[in-house]
């Protein structure tokens, strides 16, 4: 449905996104992730139509954002990062202009007002003005405005930014509910979310993707890998901290150890597992086996957030390699 | 949807953001009372001329269109250099600071649609104005018989005024994000083309005539007399096109730049 190749943008000097590739299938929710000026709002600009590329093509239902505009235009759904309202209308008024802006037949129009209005669950509000409706409710007037005229394409720039976690959870609802019908792009820099919504993730930082798979996959691949902090106290007959870190990586099923300093005379490690090894009872015995106490042996959550982190901080080289 | 439609919903839509807030009340009550008390001095100055007249015993001719409606569609047309930044400002300047440019330029409108629907609306607005401004002319008809035609052709003459300078207003409006801006620079251009006729007064040399034939005023002139010359026509359209032709360039390069 929507298709990104070699996407480049420039501003002056500045380059916003950088040789992006990727695909939507039709009917799926992917997620953007990334941290804030990663260029996921330059890059759902250029496929709305709002900012051309520099270089490289974006096409949406078969169309170049370049070359047939008003044909993407038509298909998509946007709603940028803060709802593009007019605070001095009344929701059903704005909806109204929306929708005959987007070409819906003006016999079809107060049908579509009504429907996405108990949709996005501002049926109670239609005729409040604008500027006298909170966060949330605008956030939502803005979701029934990008999906008036029933668009294939959805592309939500942060959705739940500055939402109540009450009202994050009905717009995840929301825009769960809208998948199928609709092919939708949302950006988030929040994790769970994407975990929740999204069938699947890029992640773009700088510019550039990063990473791009199922959160299925993401997930299950992050499952089988143990990551475990070890603390040690010397024992009576301990060799040096040297030696047991020798013994720790020679603990089969390890594939990183790094060394992270000693407090107190304790001796610390964090250990990353091999994918499908556990590893916690063969550490414990080793740390034993060289003559030192163990002291702690914690399991560190190795979520999507730290491969998020991992990802999009600038020292990449450690740490699981997701990359495709 | 067809253009039109689609510059209509546009135009509504402005017209509606005017009368939702109070700058359209507010425009055309101030200028009501301005017209207003601009028409009660012209008529006690025509008044008093007919009654020194008849006691002179002398029977001056008494023209009402020459000295009441030419004196004030002049004055509309340099008090309405006014009005038209308080109009045009908003136009695209509060579109652009509030981020709702994203939803007009993402829509399947072209954008030419887009400012022809919003320039529509300021004209409509202006248009408005000058039409409470000219009810008083109502009480010269009621009481007295002025030519009619010359009023017509006045005030069509102000409306292309208008459109002309409300093009040029909008073209300014849609190259910053800040209303104050919008308006001030827009009110500096519309007196700037006021003034330049003075140039053409005491200098004769080509740039002095070429700037004074920009001004809108010279071309408005003939309209208060009631003429229709094809010159000034084609001046106020050439304008009015010129504004519309920079407002949908600086449009475009919005995308190129941001």
């Amino acid at each position: 449905m929507i298709k990104v190749e070699g996407l480049t943008k420039r501003y002056n000097r500045f380059t916003a996104v950088q040789n992006i590739d990727f695909e939507v299938p039709k009917g799926r929710i992917v997620g953007f992730l990334g941290p804030n000026g990663a260029g996921k709002t330059t890059t759902m600009r250029i496929l709305t139509c709002f900012l051309p590329p520099t270089s490289g093509t974006a096409t949406v239902a078969g169309f170049d954002v370049l070359k047939q505009p008003m044909e993407v235009k038509k298909r998509i759904g946007y709603l940028p990062e803060s709802p593009p309202v007019y605070p001095e209308m009344e929701v059903h008024e704005y909806l109204s202009f929306v929708g005959r802006l987007k070409g819906i037949p003006s016999a079809d129009l107060p049908k579509r007002v009504k429907e996405v209005s108990e949709r996005c669950n501002v049926a109670d509000v239609t005729t409040k003005l604008i500027s006298k409706l909170s966060k949330g409710y605008r956030q939502r007037v803005g979701l029934a405005q990008a999906i008036i005229h029933n668009p294939d394409v959805l592309i939500l720039d942060e959705p739940t930014a500055g939402l109540d976690p009450k009202q994050i959870h009905e717009t995840r609802d929301l825009i769960r509910s809208l998948a199928g019908a609709h092919t939708i792009i949302l950006s988030t820099h929040i994790l769970p979310e994407v975990e929740q919504t999204c069938d699947e993730v890029v992640i773009i930082s700088k510019g550039q993707v990063v990473a791009r798979d199922s959160v299925r996959n993401l997930t299950s691949r992050l499952q089988g890998q143990e990551a475990v902090a070890v603390e040690a106290r010397p024992g009576e007959v301990a060799g040096d901290a040297g030696a047991l870190e020798q013994a720790l990586r020679a603990v089969p099923g390890v594939s990183t150890l790094e060394r992270r300093g000693a407090k107190g005379g304790l001796a610390r490690f964090e250990v990353q597992s091999e994918p499908g090894q556990h590893v916690r009872g063969a550490l414990a015995r080793a740390v034993i086996g060289a003559g030192w106490d163990l002291e702690e042996l914690r399991p560190v959550a190795l979520s999507l957030e730290e491969v998020f982190l991992e990802l999009t901080s600038s020292e990449k080289e450690s740490g699981p390699e997701v990359k495709q | 949807m067809s253009s039109l439609a689609s510059i209509w919903n546009i135009c509504r839509k402005e017209l509606k953001s005017y009368f939702a807030s109070p700058i359209a009340y507010l425009l055309m009550a101030m200028y009501a009372i301005i017209f207003g008390f601009f028409f009660w001095n012209v008529i006690a100055y025509f008044v008093n001329a007919s009654l020194q007249a008849q006691v002179m015993g002398r029977s001056m001719p008494m023209d009402l269109n020459e000295m009441i409606v030419r004196p004030m569609l002049m004055n509309f047309s340099v008090v309405g250099l006014f009005l038209i930044p308080m109009i045009t400002m908003r136009l695209f300047a509060e579109e652009k600071r509030s981020g709702t440019i994203e939803l007009l330029l993402t829509s399947p409108v072209r954008d030419w649609e887009i400012i022809l629907g919003k320039w529509l609306a300021a004209l409509l607005l202006y248009s408005l104005t000058l039409g409470l401004c000219a009810l008083n002319f109502l009480f010269l008809f009621a009481h007295g018989n002025p030519d009619g035609k010359p009023l017509l052709v006045g005030l069509l003459g102000l409306i292309l005024q208008a459109g002309a300078l409300l093009a040029i207003g909008t073209f300014i409006s849609t190259t910053t994000k800040n209303q104050i801006i919008a308006g001030g620079v827009t009110f500096a251009v519309c007196l700037l083309l006021w003034v330049f006729e003075w140039v053409g007064g005491y200098e004769t040399a080509i740039w002095a005539q070429v700037m004074a034939y920009m001004s809108v005023i010279a071309h408005f002139e003939p309209f208060s007399k009631g003429v229709i010359d094809t010159k000034d026509v084609i001046y106020f359209a050439s304008l009015t096109y010129f504004g519309l032709f920079l407002s949908a360039r600086s449009l475009e390069s919005l995308r190129w730049r941001s």
